[in-house]
């Protein structure tokens, strides 16, 4: 589906992402997880073409992603920034249907599509007419997978989704996602730095640390085969002090 | 067909030819902001209407350079102005003793010079006239016999080489003290007898309230202010009959008659032209039957006007800086570069003084409301750019990400989602230039544009408090409402999202 081939990316001297290989399978999830900082967000946005690697190619479906192709590309991928990203002069349904209203469907197209996504996400339909500022931080993000798979995208990319929310309205949206997933049969690439939603929502884990990839695979790939000694201590470091 | 559109397009040629031979001549009188030169300015709209021309009264022309340019330019077509003025600022440096020569070297611009009005507007020596009758005092040679007089001058006259230390060499005067005041303290000391003289301008109307006694310059000493008409050559030629009917004013006006119309206005608060008026009518040059070319603006009248102006300038200028301001705001937000250079030279402008860049413009726009519109133009681009280069790049970078992710192309982010986020900043910027706008707009009232300013502006040369205060509440309530009106159009213009409080 999504294809990296030695990408990097340098700020201001500083190496956010070192050279990556990176294989996005179709119809799997890919976790990508690490400590802050280790360069997970970027990698995402080199993905959809938010930011143009030093070097190294990116390919989307066999189709080298350039500048001059990436608008058309990425509205074949659903995207939800880290924080959510509403647009706060826009309702809910606003929000959602924006890119509909572009590409001009019709009223009825539009209305249909919509109430798809509303039972798909479970957002309740009296909440389709508020603007984001009195929407609950579990609606925001149910707004915000909407808005990404609005046009039905072959490549959905979340970016730490689940991050601001408390334990319960997480633990329902992380099954609530799950169900969608599955539902759905998208690819899908998700960030977190949370090991239990990693592995609960993820088929294949990417683990980062400083821009480079440390190791891949399955959850227990990772805690049974460690490929470093980091590798140990990160997942132990999420196991909690006294559990 | 075609013949049908001929036949028309012919006779609305000869019926606009027609019109154009009935039509009466466009004159534009002129005067500087002072009382004595709004006087005469209506005295010669008024003479110029009687001789069946179209007259427009430009008055308040801030000093003579401007009223001077606006003869030279044709944005005016005649005023009064003194020949000691014309020697010294509208023809410096040269020599020019003579009536004739004056007229030689003012006809080589274009202009014409009348014969003398009659008054002269100089500086002169006053006494109490009942003091002067008992004392036998008449010239200014006449002092010379009393060295007890006392004498009280403005500073300026006393410092000046052409004021008291010249007088009192040219008369060879024995007085050697003379003591600086200001003009309003020099004539209550006239009153109380601490001073028996003081200088005053010849046509002052001080001089009929106080009842002085103006000495005559019999060794010619002052410099000749005598006022004459100034008019353009080209008058002569498109209005032949208004250049005659002006002309009668030639030596018609004496010194008693100017200190009386300007003490009518300045001290009985007639206006001016009743003033005007009154006076030709007493010459027998304004019969009863052209006393509907009297125009005494009402009080209401007025205000409305100069209401109407006001807004004019104002929203005229701030629409054009909408315009230009918006697109180099989005412009300076997207090319940090470019953005730099924007704000600076928007930064600079708005650093030069107001009445500075209102000169300024007058080279290149003359006098009216051209210039007052393109300096409060220059005066509102800063706000709007600023504050739609600050509302734009403001926006938080995981939505700009968000709209670029979309996959929506660059137009529709700036018009669909950049513009309304940024909607309330901009709104805020275009609420401080209007607001800074619409009082600036005064200085309209400096150069001939109308508005509030112009009452100011009166008011400020006439030294009248009342009339200042007419300009400026208006002008302050006319703020406020824009204020208002730009308030509620906050809630149309901002989105309803960006205006809810967050939920508890
Ligand atoms: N636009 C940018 N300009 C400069 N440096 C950047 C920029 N974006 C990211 N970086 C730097 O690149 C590195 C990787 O950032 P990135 O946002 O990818 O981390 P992350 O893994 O997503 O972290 P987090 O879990 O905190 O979101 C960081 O050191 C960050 O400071
Ligand atoms: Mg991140």
């Amino acid at each position: 589906m999504l294809e990296l081939t030695g990408v990097c990316k340098t700020y201001r001297g500083q190496a956010a992402l070192q050279p990556t290989d990176l294989t996005v399978l179709a119809g799997k999830t890919t976790v990508l997880l690490g400590p802050s900082g280790c360069g997970k967000s970027t990698l995402l946005r080199v993905m959809i073409g938010l930011v143009r690697p030093d070097r190294g190619a990116v390919s989307f479906r066999d189709t080298p992603v350039t500048p001059e192709n990436a608008r058309e590309l990425r509205q074949r991928m659903g995207y939800v920034v880290q924080d959510g990203g509403l647009f706060p002069h826009l309702t809910a349904e606003g929000n959602v249907t924006l890119m509909a209203r572009w590409l001009g469907w019709e009223q009825t197209r539009i209305k249909a599509r919509l109430s798809e996504l509303t039972e798909l996400t479970q957002f309740p339909a009296d909440g389709l007419a508020r603007y984001p500022v009195q929407l609950s931080g579990g609606q925001k993000q149910r707004v915000s997978l909407m808005r990404a798979l609005l046009l039905d995208p072959d490549l959905i990319l979340l970016d730490e989704p689940l991050g601001a929310l408390d334990p319960l309205i997480r633990s329902d949206l992380q099954a609530d996602l799950r169900r969608i997933f599955r539902a759905l049969g998208k690819t899908v690439v998700l960030v977190t730095h949370d090991l239990g939603e990693a592995g609960y929502l993820g088929d294949r884990l990417v683990l980062l640390r400083a821009g480079r990839i440390v190791q891949q695979g399955t959850l227990t790939d990772l805690v049974q085969q460690p490929a470093e000694p980091f590798v140990t201590q990160f997942i132990n470091a999420q196991r909690g002090p006294a559990l | 067909m075609r013949h049908c559109t001929i036949a028309i397009l012919v006779g609305l040629g000869l019926w606009a030819g027609n019109a154009h031979a009935q039509q009466p001549p466009q004159v534009r009188p002129g005067s500087k902001a002072f009382t004595e030169s709004g006087i005469l300015g209506e005295m010669l709209t008024l003479l110029a209407r009687i001789a069946g021309a179209n007259a427009t009264h430009r008055a308040s022309l801030s000093g003579t350079q401007i009223a001077w340019g606006a003869l030279v330019k044709g944005e005016i077509d005649c005023y009064v102005d003194y020949t000691g003025t014309i020697r010294k600022e509208m023809l410096p440096g040269r020599d020019l003793p003579t009536e004739d020569a004056l007229r030689n070297a003012l006809a080589e611009q274009g202009i014409r010079m009348s014969r003398p009005l009659g008054f002269a507007n100089t500086y002169a020596i006053g006494m109490k006239k009942d003091k002067a009758d008992r004392l036998g005092i008449r010239k200014v040679s006449d002092l010379k016999k009393h060295p007890e007089l006392k004498f009280g001058f403005t500073a300026e006259f006393l410092d000046r080489a052409d004021g008291w230390p010249g007088l009192r060499a040219h008369y060879q005067l024995p007085q050697t003290s003379a003591r600086g005041m200001e003009h309003a303290l020099a004539y209550e000391s006239l009153e109380t007898g601490s001073i028996d003289a003081t200088d005053l301008y010849s046509t002052d109307a001080k001089i009929r309230t106080h009842d002085l006694q103006v000495l005559t310059d019999d060794l010619h000493y002052f410099p000749n202010y005598d006022a004459v008409l100034l008019y353009r050559a080209d008058l002569e030629q498109r209005a032949p009959q208004v250049v005659t009917a002006l002309r009668q004013l030639e030596g018609r006006i004496s010194e008693r008659d100017m200190v009386e119309l300007n003490s009518r206005v300045e001290l009985d608060k007639a206006p001016e032209v009743q003033a005007a008026a009154d006076f030709l009518r007493k010459l027998g040059l304004l019969r009863p039957e052209d006393q509907m070319y009297v125009r005494i603006e009402g009080p209401a009248a007025r205000l409305w006007r100069l209401t109407e102006q006001h807004l004019f300038l104002s929203a005229v200028s701030l629409l054009a800086a909408i315009v230009v301001a918006l697109p180099l705001g989005i412009l300076s937000a997207y090319r940090p570069a470019v953005g730099q250079v924007i704000l600076g030279t928007a930064g600079v402008l708005q650093t030069i003084p107001s009445i500075a860049l209102l000169v300024f413009m007058i080279p290149f726009l003359g006098i009216g409301p051209a210039p007052a519109i393109a300096a409060l133009f220059l005066y509102s681009i800063l706000p709007i750019v600023r504050n739609t280069h600050a509302g734009l790049t403001d926006i938080p970078l995981p939505l700009r990400e968000s709209a670029e992710a979309l996959g929506l192309p660059g137009f529709a982010r700036l018009w669909r989602i950049e513009l309304p986020m940024a909607a309330r900043t901009i709104l805020a910027g275009i609420k401080t230039a209007a607001v800074i706008n619409v009082g600036t707009a005064t200085l309209g009232g400096f150069i001939g544009a109308g508005g509030y300013g112009e009452l100011i502006f009166t008011g400020l040369y006439k030294d009248d408090k009342a009339l200042i205060l007419q300009g400026a509440i208006p002008t302050a309530l006319l703020a406020l409402l824009v204020q208002g009106v730009f308030e509620l159009a906050e809630r149309w213009l901002v989105p309803l999202g960006l205006r809810l409080k967050p939920a508890a």
